[in-house]
C-alpha cells in the first residue's frame, strides 16, 4: 500500500451515539478488501477502504446466513455506489446505505466512519 | 361499509384465486365492491408450481405470491387459516370455521384439488404423505430427516417424479411404483418412456413400473415399515408419498346442489358460471365447458381473467379450453409434451429421433398438412419453446431437422425468429412473442428481469426463459442496440478476450486492466466481485509469463480473490473455515494419517473423509488456520486447494501394484499428475482420475481430465464432469506413452483455460465452443491453430513457478496478520462461531444463526 508517511499515524475511528469510537491506524486496511471489528456492546462492524481512500462501515452479520462474515466479501462499484457483496451467498449490500442491492426489504446498520 | 356495497366473496385463495385478485384490481372492481376472501392454508397464496424448489433453498416466503401491501391497498379482506364449511344459496351467505357469515352478491370457488390417494390398507400410518402444500413439505422434510433412509413415492406422473427428486435431494434411496407400464403415461408414450426410466434410473433412483401398491405395511410403533406390491414383492421403505393424481375439491358445491361432473368437479359454462347464476367457479376445481378439469395452472388463470371480466360484464370474455404442455421441472431431467402428443389427430404421421444410449427421445407429430401439432421431448427439451410456440403452424424447416440433435449435419437449431408475432411465448401468462417484442420496443426493456417484470412472461413455471431470453437478444440486436456479451458491468470484453490482452500486452494487474480496458463508467473505480476473481485467476494462471507473483496473496492480488481463496480455506456457514491438505493420488503415509488426526484432535475439528480421497477438517475459525497450518506445513503437507478455482484431486486406483486385473501403475501416473498441475488456476475448478484398467475403479470418465491404463500405455478422456450435470468424458486420444500422455493434458489444459467463460467447467465448455470434441482434437492433438508450443510452455512456466501458497503466508508475518476475527482484538475469537456435539464430534451451533435461505451445495460459488 502507498499511503504518504505521514498518514500513517492515522486512526480510523467509528460514530457510536455521539462518541468516536477508536478501531485501528489506517495501516491495517488493504483497498478493496475489509476487516472485522469488535465493538464495546459486543456488536461487530465491517469496515472497508476503497481504492480512492474512502472508508466505510457497516454491520458485520450477514443478515441472510446469520454469520458475521460480510468484512470477508469482495467489494465494488455499483451505478457509481460502493457495495459489498456476502462472502456466503452474495447478495450485495450499499456501504453508505446498508442496503441490500438485491432484497429491498433488508438493511444492514451502517457507520460514520473518520479518520484522525 | 355501506350495506349496498355489491359483495364478491372468494373461497380459496390459491393461485388462481390470487390472481383472480389480482383480476379484479385491474378492472377497477375492487373500488366498487366489498370483497371477502376465505383461505383454508395457514398462509396467504402461494407458488404452487415451484413447490418442490424448496428443496433447494427457496424459502416458503420466497415463494408467496401475495403482496400484503396489495391486499391493503385494495381493502381485501383475506381470512387466513378460516375455510368456508356451509353455503346456503337461498339466503346467499357463506359460512366459515370460525362462525364467520358473510352475505355474497358474487361468490367464486377456486377450492383447487386434494391429492389422491388409493385406498390401500395402512395408508393413514405414520410416515405416509402427500404432496401438495409447504406444510405437506414441511412434514416430509422433518420426517425424512429424522426417521428416514428410504422413501417410495405411489405414482410415477409428473408430481410422482418432482416428489421423489425431491426425496432423493433429502438424502433418501428412492423407489417410484408406478401401475401404469411407464412412467409419466399421460404425457409421454412409450419410446418417451423407455428414455426416460433411463435417465430416471441413471440418476439413482428405482423405478417400479407395472406395479400396483397393496399395502402399506407397518412396525410395531404403527409407523411405515414397508409396502407391499402387486408382483407380491415387498418393498422396504421408511417414508411413502402418495402422488396418485389429484381430484377437484368440490364438496363445498354438492353439499349446496350445484352441479357437479360425474367423475368430479364443479360444472361451469363458457364464463365460469355454475348452476347457479351467482356463483362462478375457477382453477382446478372446476369442469370447464368442454369437459375438463385442468390440472394446469395456465388454464385455471384464464377463467380467473374470464370471470372478472364477466364480472366487470363489460368485456366479452370465455374460457373454451386451454394447452395441456408440461415440462417436467425435475433437476437434470429433461421432459416436454405439449399439444396433440400421443397422436390423436386423425391422420396426422410422427416424426421419431431416438438414441437410447443417450437417453433422448423426440417425437412430433404431424398433421397431413405439414403443421405441427404436438411432440415428446425426452433428454433434451432445449427446443421446447419455441416447437410449443410453433404448434399449429406449419414449421419453416422439415420436422426431421428440429429433432436432429444439434451438431449432426442438420442446418443450425430453428430459434425463436422463426416463430410468427401470434405464437405464444409463455403459456403459464398467455403471452406472444409480439407483446414480448412490444416489451423491447416500445416500453425499453433491455434485459430478461425487466421484460418479465413488465409482461409476468416467464414468472410461472419458467420453461420458456430460455426463449425468452433469445427473444430479447434478437429483438435488441434488430433494434441495432449491441447485444452485451460483457464479463460485467465493468468490462465488456468476454473472459476469454481478457485473457488474451493480458497475455498479449503482459497486463499483470487488475488495475491497470480496468483503467484501460473497462467499460467508460467502471475505468478508475473499485470493480465488482464478478470481474476481481475472474481476472485474479487469469493473472495467477499466467503469472510467471506476465510477470507477476505466483503467490495470490502478494500486492493487490490480494484484494481479488474470493474470500476462499483470500484465507486459503472453505468459508462454512457459520463464518468458521476448513481445512484440506493435499494428499496426492490418494496415498498416505500411516505417519501423515497420526498428524492431521492429531491436529485435528487438537484443534476440536470435525472429520471426514471427503468423495476426493483426503481428509476435510472443518469448524477452524480463522485465527486458527495458521498453527493449523504450521504444524501440517511442518508435517510435509502442503495446500490442497479445495477452496481455489484451480486443481482439486487426481484420484487412482491402486493399480497394477496390487490389483490382479491392473495393467499400469495408476497411483504414481496420478501421483505425477497431481504435482504437475497443482496450484494451476483455472475458469472453474479442474479434476482428475487413473484408473489401472478398464473396470475404471478411480471413475476417470466423470473428470475434466482422466486416465485409463490400456495394456499399451494410457487412454486420455476429457470433459467428464459428475456434479448437478453430470456428463461422460470424450476419449481425446488412445494407447499413449507418459510422455505423450502429459503433452497432450498439458495442452488441453492451457487450452481450456485460455478460452472458457468464467465458471465454465471442461464440460459445459466442451459442448458450448463452436465443433465441440473434434474441434478441441485438432487443436491441441494436431496443432491446428499452430498453438500447442505456446501452450506447453505456458504450462512449463507453470510447473516450474509453482510454490506452496500455505508455506509462503506462514512465513510472513504481514500476511498473518490478516488471520485474525477482529482488526482491533486479535486475540478475540468470533462470538457467533458456535459448535454443538454431534455424533462424538462437532457441528455448527445454528440455532445461534438466522439461516433463511438453503442453498444448493456451492450455488454460491457459481
Ligand atoms: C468436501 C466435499 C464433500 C465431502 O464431504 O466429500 C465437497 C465439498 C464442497 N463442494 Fe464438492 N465436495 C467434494 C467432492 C465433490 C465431488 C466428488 C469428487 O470430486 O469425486 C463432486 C462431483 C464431481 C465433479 O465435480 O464433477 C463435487 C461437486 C461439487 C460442485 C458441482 C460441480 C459441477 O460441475 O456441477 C460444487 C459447486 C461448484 O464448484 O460450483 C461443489 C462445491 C463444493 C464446496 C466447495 C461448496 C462451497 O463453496 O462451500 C464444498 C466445500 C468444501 C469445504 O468446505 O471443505 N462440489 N464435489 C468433497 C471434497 C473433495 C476433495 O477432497 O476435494
Ligand atoms: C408439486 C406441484 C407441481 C406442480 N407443477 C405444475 C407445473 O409445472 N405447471 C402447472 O401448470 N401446474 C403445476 N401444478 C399444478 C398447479 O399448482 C395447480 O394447477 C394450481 O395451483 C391450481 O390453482 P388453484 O388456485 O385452482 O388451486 P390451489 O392452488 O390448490 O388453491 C386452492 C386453495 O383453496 C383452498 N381451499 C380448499 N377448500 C377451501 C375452503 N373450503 N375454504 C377455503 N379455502 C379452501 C386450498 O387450501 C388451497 O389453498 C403443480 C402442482 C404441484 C402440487
Ligand atoms: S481399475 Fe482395474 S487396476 Fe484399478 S483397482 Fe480397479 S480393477 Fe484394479
Ligand atoms: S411457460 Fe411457464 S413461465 Fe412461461
Amino acid at each position: 500500500m502507498t499511503l504518504a508517511p505521514e498518514t500513517t499515524a492515522l486512526k480510523i475511528q467509528l460514530q457510536l451515539e455521539d462518541d468516536w469510537f477508536t478501531v485501528c491506524d489506517l495501516t491495517a486496511l488493504l483497498p478493496g478488501r475489509g476487516v472485522a471489528a469488535l465493538l464495546p456492546d459486543g456488536r461487530q462492524a465491517a469496515l472497508f477502504l476503497d481504492r480512492s481512500g474512502r472508508l466505510y462501515a457497516i454491520d458485520n452479520r450477514d443478515p441472510f446466513s446469520g454469520a458475521a462474515v460480510l468484512s470477508r466479501g469482495l467489494t465494488g462499484t455499483h451505478q457509481g455506489r460502493p457495495f459489498v457483496a456476502s462472502p456466503l451467498l452474495k447478495q450485495r449490500f450499499d456501504l453508505e446505505s446498508g442496503r441490500c442491492l438485491d432484497d429491498e426489504t433488508v438493511t444492514v446498520a451502517s457507520y460514520e466512519v473518520r479518520t484522525n | 361499509m355501506s350495506t349496498d356495497t355489491p359483495t364478491i366473496v372468494l373461497v380459496g385463495h390459491g393461485m388462481v384465486g390470487q390472481r383472480f385478485l389480482e383480476a379484479l384490481a385491474e378492472r377497477g372492481l375492487t373500488a366498487t365492491h366489498r370483497v371477502v376472501v376465505l383461505c383454508e392454508e395457514p398462509r396467504p397464496a402461494y407458488d404452487r408450481v415451484q413447490l418442490t424448489s424448496y428443496f433447494s433453498g427457496r424459502t416458503p416466503e420466497e415463494l408467496s405470491m401475495t403482496d400484503m401491501e396489495f391486499i391493503k391497498d385494495h381493502g381485501i379482506e383475506l381470512h387466513i387459516g378460516d375455510p368456508a364449511e356451509h353455503i346456503d344459496r337461498e339466503a346467499r351467505t357463506v359460512t366459515a370455521r370460525s362462525g364467520l357469515t358473510v352475505t355474497y352478491d358474487t361468490l367464486v370457488l377456486a377450492t383447487g384439488s386434494y391429492p389422491f390417494v388409493p385406498p390401500v390398507p395402512g395408508k393413514d400410518a405414520e410416515g405416509c404423505f402427500v404432496y401438495r402444500t409447504i406444510e405437506d413439505l414441511l412434514a416430509i422434510e422433518e420426517y425424512a430427516k429424522a426417521k428416514a433412509t428410504t422413501g417410495a413415492v405411489v405414482g410415477g406422473g409428473l408430481l410422482g417424479l418432482e416428489a421423489a427428486g425431491a426425496l432423493k435431494g433429502l438424502g433418501l434411496t428412492t423407489h417410484i411404483v408406478e401401475f401404469a407400464p411407464r412412467l409419466m403415461p399421460v404425457q409421454v408414450d412409450e419410446g418417451g418412456g423407455a428414455a426416460l426410466l433411463r435417465t430416471i434410473e441413471d440418476m439413482g433412483l428405482s423405478v417400479h413400473t407395472g406395479t400396483g401398491t397393496q399395502e402399506i405395511v407397518t412396525g410395531d410403533d404403527g409407523a411405515v415399515t414397508g409396502m407391499k406390491l402387486s408382483d407380491g414383492s415387498e418393498l422396504a421403505t421408511d417414508l411413502v408419498v402418495f402422488s396418485a393424481g389429484v381430484r377437484p375439491r368440490d364438496a363445498l358445491a354438492r353439499d349446496c346442489g350445484l352441479n357437479v361432473g360425474e367423475r368430479g368437479g364443479i360444472s361451469v359454462d363458457e364464463q365460469c358460471r355454475t348452476s347457479d347464476p351467482h356463483v362462478f367457479a375457477i382453477g382446478e376445481c372446476a369442469l370447464a365447458s368442454d369437459g375438463r378439469v385442468y390440472g394446469l395452472v395456465a388454464p385455471g388463470y384464464e377463467m380467473a381473467e374470464t370471470t372478472a371480466a364477466t364480472i366487470a360484464a363489460d368485456e366479452e370474455a370465455a374460457f373454451t379450453g386451454a394447452d395441456l404442455s408440461t415440462k417436467l421441472k425435475l433437476l437434470g431431467v429433461d421432459v416436454a409434451s405439449f399439444g396433440d402428443a400421443h397422436g390423436a389427430t386423425e391422420d396426422c404421421l410422427d416424426v421419431v429421433y431416438a438414441d437410447s444410449r443417450s437417453g433422448t427421445y423426440k417425437k412430433l407429430v404431424i398433421g397431413r398438412d405439414g403443421a405441427l401439432l404436438g411432440g415428446i421431448l425426452v433428454g433434451d427439451a432445449d427446443a421446447y419453446g419455441t416447437l410449443r410456440a410453433l404448434t399449429g403452424s406449419v414449421p419453416p424447416i422439415a420436422p426431421e431437422q428440429l429433432v436432429l440433435p444439434a451438431g449432426s449435419g442438420g442446418p443450425a437449431q430453428l430459434g425463436p425468429s422463426a416463430l410468427p408475432d401470434e405464437a405464444i411465448i409463455c403459456s403459464c401468462h398467455n403471452v406472444t412473442k409480439g407483446t414480448i417484442r412490444g416489451a423491447v420496443t416500445d416500453h425499453q426493456c433491455t434485459t430478461v428481469p425487466e421484460v418479465k417484470k413488465c409482461t409476468k412472461a416467464g414468472t410461472g413455471c419458467g420453461s420458456c426463459v430460455k426463449v425468452l431470453g433469445q427473444l430479447v437478444n434478437d429483438e435488441l440486436e434488430a433494434n441495432g442496440v449491441e447485444v452485451d456479451h460483457g464479463l460485467c458491468g465493468c468490462f465488456s470484453q468476454t473472459r476469454q478476450e481478457l485473457y488474451e490482452i493480458v497475455l498479449a500486452l503482459r497486463i499483470n494487474t487488475y488495475q491497470q486492466l480496468l483503467d484501460r480496458y473497462g467499460r467508460e463508467g467502471a475505468r478508475g473505480g473499485d470493480g465488482c466481485e464478478i470481474c476481481k476473481p475472474a481476472v485474479g485467476s487469469i493473472i495467477a494462471s499466467l503469472a510467471p509469463t506476465i510477470g507477476a507473483d505466483g503467490y495470490v496473496l502478494d500486492g493487490e492480488q490480494a484484494s481479488l480473490q474470493d474470500t476462499n481463496d483470500h484465507f486459503l480455506a472453505n468459508l462454512q456457514k457459520n463464518g468458521s473455515y476448513s481445512i484440506v491438505p493435499r494428499i496426492p493420488g490418494g496415498e498416505i503415509t500411516p505417519e501423515k494419517l497420526i498428524v492431521i488426526g492429531e491436529v485435528a484432535r487438537d484443534f476440536g475439528l470435525y472429520t471426514k473423509i471427503t468423495g476426493g480421497q483426503r481428509i476435510d477438517m472443518f469448524g477452524a475459525r480463522v485465527e486458527q488456520l495458521p498453527l493449523i497450518w504450521a504444524r501440517l506445513v511442518d508435517a510435509g503437507f502442503e495446500s490442497g486447494h479445495a477452496y481455489g478455482k484451480s486443481l482439486r484431486t487426481v484420484k487412482s486406483c491402486v493399480g497394477q501394484t496390487w490389483c490382479r486385473y491392473g495393467v499400469q501403475d495408476s497411483v504414481r501416473m496420478a501421483i505425477d499428475l497431481e504435482l504437475r498441475y497443482r496450484g494451476l488456476r483455472s475458469p472453474h475448478k479442474l479434476k482428475s482420475a487413473v484408473s489401472g484398467c478398464a473396470r475404471e475403479c478411480a471413475e476417470a470418465q466423470s473428470k475434466d481430465f482422466g486416465v485409463i491404463a490400456t495394456s499399451n500405455g494410457w487412454n486420455l478422456y476429457v470433459a467428464g464432469n459428475g456434479g448437478a450435470t453430470p456428463r461422460h468424458a470424450d476419449l481425446l486420444a488412445q494407447d499413449l506413452s507418459d510422455a505423450e500422455l502429459i503433452r497432450l493434458i498439458d495442452r488441453f489444459l492451457m487450452f481450456y483455460i485460455r478460452t472458457a467463460d468464467r465458471l465454465e467447467r471442461t464440460s459445459t465448455w466442451l459442448e458450448r465452443i463452436d465443433g465441440g470434441l473434434d474441434h478441441v482434437r485438432d487443436v491441441v492433438v494436431h496443432d491446428s491453430l499452430g498453438i500447442c508450443e505456446e501452450l506447453e510452455s505456458l504450462m512449463a512456466a507453470h510447473v516450474a513457478n509453482y510454490r506452496d501458497e500455505w508455506a509462503e503466508t506462514i512465513s510472513d508475518p504481514e500476511k498473518l496478520s490478516r488471520f485474525v476475527s477482529f482488526v482491533n482484538a486479535p486475540d478475540t475469537p468470533d462470538p457467533v462461531v458456535g459448535f454443538v456435539p454431534e455424533r462424538d464430534q462437532i457441528k455448527p451451533d445454528l440455532p445461534l444463526l438466522t439461516i433463511g435461505t438453503r442453498p444448493l451445495e456451492g450455488s454460491a460459488t457459481r
